[in-house]
This record gives C-alpha cells, structure tokens and sequence, in this order.
C-alpha cells in the first residue's frame, strides 16, 4: 500500500509537532511519522523544561538565532493551545568573585543576540529574591525572560492542532529506508510506504541515521544523557527562579528549577553515550548532580524525591542546529542537532522551516484553518465553583482515579477519546499527570488499567506501559499466561 | 497552629466527620457512636468501605482483637457489618480535598463525588484515618531502566487479589516489608516464580511469622545485606542486578554484583503515612513517624482533630490499628460533648489541645527507640493507663524496655527478642506517675541492652 503526501515529517518531538501544525496553516497534505506508541516520547519528554532567553549560544549561531526568536514567541504558543507557561526568570550563580567577569561576558553574549531584561544581582539582591539559595553565591546574573513550561504538553497539544487541520499522524513507523526518484520521496517502514514531495528530518538523536538514508552531507549525532531528580510538590515554593551555575573546573553544573506543575527538578548531568535507546538513570550520576546541586541549594531535603529519569540530548558534531534546506537533496530538509535551546527553538525552526517549504512548493494559506481542540479541563486547577459545574454536566468529574494529583475519571476518559488519543498507561500520564505524583501511579495504576481497557476495548493484559513489548502486566489469574 | 482560616460556606453539617473508612476509620467512627455521637459521617474514597484490608485476602488479622484468625475482608466485614447494624453513615466514592479550619475552631472537609458532586462539610471534630501509601522506587532513587515491570507490592496485591491479574512470571522483590512477603507467597501460589526477596538490611522488616509462613516454607530466598543496583530492560524488565551492602554504609560492594533473570520487580521499601490533608489543614507532622504528633487521645496539635491508624504510624497488626482508633473515637466523642457544653453553659471545659509545656508531658525516645507513640500525654488525663507503641531500631535479644520517669525507673520490662518489624507495645499505668503529673516535663523510653 503506498500514500502520497506532499510534505512527510520524519519525528513527532518538538520540533516535528511544531512543524507540522505551522505546515497545516497551508494547503498541503502532510503526514507524520514516528517510531514510539506517541508523540514526544524522546528528548521532548525528558528534559529541563527551560525556554532559555538566550544568553548562552554563540552569537550568529544558529542556536541563538532560533532560541531568542523562540523565546519571543514562546509564551503566545503556549497560550493559544492552553499550555502551562511561567516567566520565572533565570539565575546564574556565581560562587566567587572571579565569577563576576563570566556573569558579564554572558551579558555581553546575550546583549549580542539581542536578549532584553540581562542584569547582575549582588549577594544581598540574590538572597532577597532566593532566600533559600548557597550562601556561597556571591554573584548572579538574572534573565527577566527565562520561563519554564511543559515540553510534553505542547508536543501533544501542536500535534492535536495539527490534527484537526488535516494533518495525519503515524505512529509505531520506524523509517527504514528513503528513497527518491526523480522529485518523489519514498519513505518505508517495514509495513507501509509513503509518497511524498518534501522530507523534513526531525527524528532527534536519529537525524543522523535519517539523513544518511538520502544525503551525502553526512554528520554525526551523539546522544548525550542527562540524569534528573524530581522532589514532591508538596515541597514548593522553594525557588521562584531557575537556578543555574557559572560553569567550574568541576563541569558544567547542574540547575535546580521549579515545573510548571510546581515540582522541582534537580540535573541534568551530561554524559556520551553510544546507544540512542539508553535512558537509564545510575547511582554514579544521581550522586553526582545532588553534590554539585548543593552549592544552589544547600538543603536539598532527600527524602522527598519522587523519582529520577534521564533524557538524551541530540549533540551534533558540528556543534549547531542544522536548520532548513540540505546542501545536497532537493525537497529535502533538517532540523538536525537539536539539543538545548531546542526546545525554546522550536516555534522559530518551524515557522523557518515552514516558509521554505511553501515557498519551494509554492502553496497558499488554507482559508478553513481550525483553533485548537479543547484542552483537557483539569480538576485540580479549577476552583470549587468550576468544579460542581464539571461534576454536575459530567459525573466522572467528581471520581478521582489519581489522588495525588487529583486527576479525575473524566480527564482520564477524554485524554483517550481526542485526535491521537492515549492508548498507553504512560500517554495517559503526560496528558492528565495520573500516576505523576508523590506515589508514582501506586494507587492509580490498577484503575488506569481498567479504563484504559475499557475504551480501547482491548485486554487489560495487552495494556503498555509505553508500546508493544511494554506489557504492564502477564496475564489473568488461573487463566494461561501470555508472553 | 491554626494556619488556614477561611470563609467557606458550608453545605452540610455533623458533629463528627471521619476520613476513610478502614479499618482505623470504622473503629473510630463505631466507637465515637458507640460513646454517643450519633452525627457522624465516614468519608471513603474507595468504592467500598474496608480500606487495604480488602485486598489482604490472605488470613493472620484478629488474633489479638477478636482472639481467633481471620482474612483481611472478614476482619473488614466484621466493622462493616457493625456499621450497617447501627445505622452508621458511610459515603464511598467519596474523595476529601481539602481539609482546613475556620474562625470558629470549626472545620471544614471539601469532599467531591460522582453522585453528589461537590460537598463542603463543616464538622465540630475530624478523625484522620487515611492510611499510607507505598514508597515509589524514585523515593530511594533505585537506578536503571524505567520501563514496564517495576511497580510496589501493593499495587500488584490489588492487581492480583481484587483485579485478578497477574503482574509477572519471573519475580523479584526488592524489601522484606510485610506486604512483600505475602506478595512472595501469593505469586507463588499463582504460578509465578519468585526468585528472590532481596533486602538492604541485615534483618526483614516484616513480621517473624511472615518470614517463616511465606519465604521459608517456599524455599524463597532472602538475601539480607543486598540491594538491587541496576534494572535492565528496554521494553520491560529483562534483568535486576543485586550486589551486597556493607552492613554500615548501605552503600553497594563492587565486585558482589549478580545478575538475576527476571521480567517483573515488586519493591516492599517502606511505608509512609499519607497525611497531606493534615498539612494542608496546619496540623504537625513527627519527623520520625510521618504521622501527626498525638497526645494519649490521639488528639493532634490542632482542636477537633485527631489521627488513628497508619496515617498516624505504620502498624504492623490491625488489631492494633482497632484498639488506637477506638481510643480516638471516644476521645473525639468526648471533645464534641465538651464543646456543645461549652457552648451551652459557657464553661471553659473544653478538651485541652495537645501542646507542649503546660498542659502536657513530653514522652521521649531513648537509645533504641524509634517512632514513639503518642507523643504526648496530658496532665489532665482521667485515663487508667496509656499505651506506648513504638519500634527498636535494629535486632535485640534479651533487652530491656525502660521507662524512666525523672531519674526513677518505673517500668523495666524484659524482651527475649525484639525486631523493627514488629512494634513493641508498653502499658503506663496513670497511677505510676500520679504523683509527679504536674512537675513532670518528660518520661522517657529506651532500650538496655544486658
């Protein structure tokens, strides 16, 4: 079976969900195609959640091109697709004076690439603003534009846009092979071909591989893990600010930041690694980020993690974003290396890329581009009032299935009936946080299973975690086992 | 320590409210009744009154309340039944969100539910009962893999005992916590192989009969001194690595690593009482416990509201669970009666709030004793004896539990063994202190080894 489209975007992370929704604005027929059960099960869901304002590339990189555009247009996105955002400001410590003359070659950097609201804090400024920050900081730098939003959340909810303005999505496609003949792409899977007139490569710590399947212009992508800690809620406020640390002798330092959902996250380390696949956390490394976080934060209370998780970071040997059109192949196009400010990138890499496209293919604007579908409406930020009407147009409302985070039957119900609705236990976690709590899905999971079931209409036994070979659990009791 | 005043409408109101009805829920609801409360109203989450004990399908509870072995739902059935039989109100599916306290002293219990949407219930008395909840694998930071396989002992309890499905073939249980070796017996019992029960400690953690009844009888390994260090699997567990501890430290010892083939790792590390609606509303919280800090009324730092079960401290018997609520619902009953005189005579009679200084002594923890229970007993208390619970902090044979008042010791009673799995239990006579009640500042209990 072969399906033609004009445009196929390789990757449904941040930057392919983005691209995608920013191309359905025009009259093209797109598709996407991933690998994983979902969309942002890559680097998009296992990072610092920072929208970087954009003092740290290099000026005239492409990175500070992309992140301070980004980080513009950042908090508009997030709005119009009803994702959490929070313009926390940034702070980088400084733990001595000879701190002071690196916290101002990153305001000079950053004024470079046109980032506004760049100042230094003294010690007593810091302490008024982080009272609970290491009393050896003597310096900060303060971003007023550094926010922290929900990488996940506007992965899913771009792709949903995209969605409903006629973009299709595939999931479980590995892409196996690329081939062109004449100005037609051929993009397989083991089961299924697709046709198409442009390729736009977003496949992360892949784009390597993608890009050798039909370019010359080879690079190299390293996956480099970063470890976190996450601490309870329940512990919030501790620091309004995103704290970063000048870089030592000791590495690069670690951040301690708020979540938009008001957690903590506590990392990231950065490791090389060989394989893509390799999201392990270690017991070396977790150690590590706690000493190093130390100095931001010295009473990091260990009895309140949650968990730990990893992530892997797209490092391109070249040492940049790969944006736009490919030296070599024609209607073929990248958004290669994309690792930190990628994900403040994202807006700015795929309106870029998005014009190129429409240009070289000469397409308008769709007069019937649609809003977004609704959000799920969630009963835990709603006030008491909003609730009782919830509950009383939807008895599902008032069923918490989640009760740490207080997720109810009805969020967990909608999450699965939507444009690319949740069809495992981890899908349902990023769109309605059930199981993302102080007990980690302890108490939720045997009701998650149920629904789950339920309105797939499938075995609770052949529920994943995360896609096939994820089972969650064996079989039934007294019935056969299934492998 | 009233931190959250609020004005709230109230949409119902009744003496006492009781969050959860387990088995500390019902006991202290039942006896609040019983005690002559007649207004009172449980509040249980679940879709059945019973709490954990209807999955503890496995016998052992009763022992000592009703002097005869019976299954976790029988244990559950009896409380329940007595509740139907005395007409007690009971609303399941019924979640409380909020717990806070208003310019009255009086407090309120925001509750959600399908069938009656959201109700704000405004009560003179609120008994916390709501239990504890397991520690995730992220608590302790457990490296490796995140994928499918890996879950708490008790959500596999519940999977398998009242979902009836299996979470895996080949097992491993990381901790000897008492739900981690019923699980152990339980799997084995479904045709599951459990490889090993691995525990950090240089002892289980669970009850003594456990270990015997549920490993030993079923050749299951139990590896003390061991910890998982490493999970493999990309999918799904493929593999747990196990190493030894150096017994001091805890900390891994390289070279001791084996791997264990397995898909499926249940972790039994530890419990911890679930008391965010008692911070929400101010109440104090032991550091050592996890559970509100108590007097011997079960009365926490804030008026009106008490704590019995495991959201006060994690019990290893549910009978012992009946006995505390029981003391707690009288107590709270008491309260109420308290407060309505009070408030009809004007007299200032109300039950003391537990507070440090004046009105109470301070029941402190010596060498060896951890999660001491309560923590407080009033001056005023009109009670024949108090029960003292608590836990040793390692293994002790031939000790001695102390009880030292000023520099007199007026208990010194002799264990053959004492384990941290099993809570140690020790009656203070009231008259013993008679005497000094109104000097005294603190009592205090420890351990002597021989």
């Amino acid at each position: 079976m072969k399906n033609t489209y004009d445009v196929c975007v390789i990757g449904a992370g941040i930057i392919g969900a983005a691209v995608a929704r920013e191309l359905s604005r025009f009259n093209l027929k797109t598709v996407v195609v991933e690998k994983q059960s979902d969309v942002s099960e890559g680097t998009s869901k296992a990072n610092s959640a920072i929208v970087h304002s954009g003092y740290d590339a290099e000026p005239g990189s492409a990175k500070a091109k992309y992140n301070v555009a980004g980080s513009r247009v950042f908090e508009d996105w997030c709005r119009e697709l009803t994702v959490p955002y929070r313009r926390n400001g940034s702070l980088v410590l400084a733990f001595s004076e000879d701190g002071l003359p690196e916290l101002e070659k990153l305001i000079e950097r950053g004024r470079a690439n046109g980032v506004e609201g760049l100042s230094i804090l003294n010690q007593s400024d810091l302490r008024a603003r982080e009272p609970r920050v290491g009393t050896d900081a003597v310096y900060a730098l303060l971003a007023e534009t550094g926010a922290i939003c929900s990488p996940y959340d506007l992965t899913i909810r771009l792709i949903e846009h995209a969605i409903v303005n006629g973009v299709e999505l595939k999931l479980n496609f590995e892409v196996n092979s690329i081939s062109k003949t004449d100005d037609r792409f051929l993009v397989s899977s083991a089961q299924e071909v697709i046709e198409c007139r442009v390729v736009i490569n977003a496949a992360g710590v892949y784009a390597d591989r993608i890009n050798d399947m039909i370019s010359q212009d080879h690079f190299c992508i390293t996956p480099r893990r970063g470890e976190y800690w996450m601490i309870d809620k329940a512990l919030s406020p501790v620091f309004n600010s995103t704290v970063f640390q000048l870089p030592t002798a000791m590495g690069k330092g670690v951040l301690v930041t708020p979540t938009v959902e008001n957690t903590i996250i506590i990392g990231p380390t950065a490791e090389d690694i060989d394989d893509k696949e390799d999201v392990r956390t270690t017991a070396a490394k977790l150690e590590q980020i706690l000493e190093i976080a130390s100095r931001s934060w010295p009473d990091i209370p260990r009895n309140r993690f949650i968990t730990a998780f990893a992530g892997l970071r797209a490092h391109c040997d070249r040492g940049d974003f790969i944006i736009g059109k490919s030296s070599d192949v024609s209607g073929y196009y990248l958004a290669a290396g994309i690792e930190s400010p990628g994900l403040t990138a994202a807006p700015a890499i795929a309106t870029e890329i998005t014009c190129q496209v429409v240009e070289e293919l000469g397409v308008s604007v769709t007069d019937s581009f649609l809003p977004p579908p609704p959000a799920i409406e969630s009963f835990r930020e709603s006030g008491n009032q909003r609730r009782r009407e919830l509950i009383a147009a939807d008895p599902a409302y008032g069923r918490i299935i989640c009760r740490c985070e207080q997720v109810s039957e009805a969020e967990i119900r909608q999450a699965i009936n939507r444009p690319n609705g949740a069809k495992t236990v981890d899908a349902i976690k990023r769109r309605t946080r059930a199981g993302m709590g102080r007990c980690q899905s302890g108490f939720c999971l045997p009701l998650v299973l149920k629904i789950l079931a339920e309105e797939l209409r499938i075995d609770p036994a052949d529920i994943t975690k995360a896609g096939e070979g994820s089972e969650i659990i064996s079989g039934h009791l007294g019935g056969d086992y299934h492998d | 320590m009233i931190k959250n005043h609020v004005a709230t409408q109230a949409d119902t109101i009744a003496d006492l409210i009781v969050i959860g009805a387990g088995p500390a829920g019902l006991a202290a609801a039942l006896s609040a009744k019983e005690a002559g409360c007649e207004d009172v109203i449980v509040l249980e989450r679940d879709n059945y009154p019973g709490g954990i004990l209807q999955q503890c399908i496995h016998n052992g509870f009763g022992l000592h309340y009703f002097h005869e072995e019976l299954t976790g739902p029988e244990y559950a059935a009896r409380f329940v039944k007595k509740a139907e039989s005395s007409n007690l109100d009971i609303r399941c599916t019924t979640m409380v969100i909020d717990l806070s306290v208003d310019e009255d002293g009086k407090h309120l219990i925001t509750t959600v539910s399908p069938d009656h949407g959201l109700i704000i219930f405004k009560a003179s008395a609120v008994i916390l009962a709501m239990g504890c909840r397991e520690r995730p694998r992220g608590a302790l930071g457990i490296p490796g893999s995140r994928c499918a396989g890996i879950m708490t002992t008790g959500t596999a309890q519940r999977l398998v005992n009242r979902e009836g499905l299996v979470p895996g073939h080949r097992i491993v249980i990381l901790g000897s916590g008492d739900i981690g070796l019923i699980m152990a017996r339980r799997l084995t019992y479904e045709g599951a192989k459990v490889i090993a029960c691995v525990e950090i400690m240089p002892y289980s953690s669970g009850l003594t009969r456990n270990v015997v009844q549920c490993l030993q009888d079923y050749d299951i390994p139990l590896m003390l001194n061991h910890t998982v260090v490493d999970i493999e699997g990309r999918e799904r567990v493929t593999a747990v690595i196990v190493a030894a501890v150096d017994p001091k430290t805890k900390k891994p010892i390289s070279g001791t690593e084996q791997k264990i083939d397995c898909d499926t790792l249940l972790l039994s590390v530890g419990l911890i009482p679930e008391n965010e609606l008692s911070r929400q509303a101010g109440v104090v919280i032991d550091n050592a416990t996890q559970g509100p800090e108590v007097d011997q009324n079960m009365s926490t730092s804030i008026p009106g509201i008490f704590a019995c079960g495991n959201v006060l401290h994690v019990h290893d018997l549910v009978d012992y669970v009946t006995i505390e609520s029981e003391a707690a619902g009288q107590a709270a009953a008491e309260y109420i009666r308290r407060c309505f005189r009070k408030q009809t005579e004007e007299t200032e009679a109300a039950v003391q709030p537990l507070q440090e200084g004046a009105g109470s002594i301070l029941f402190r923890a010596g060498s060896g004793v951890r999660g001491l229970v309560p923590q407080y007993l009033q001056r005023n208390c009109s009670d024949k004896y108090v029960m003292i619970y608590f836990r040793p902090d390692k293994i002790y044979r031939q000790a001695h539990v102390k009880v030292l008042l000023e520099e007199k010791v007026i208990i010194d009673q002799k264990k053959k063994i004492m384990t941290p799995g099993e809570m140690v239990t020790v009656r203070l006579p009231i008259e013993s202190v008679h005497k000094q009640i109104d000097k005294l500042e603190a009592i205090k209990i420890f351990i002597e080894e021989e």
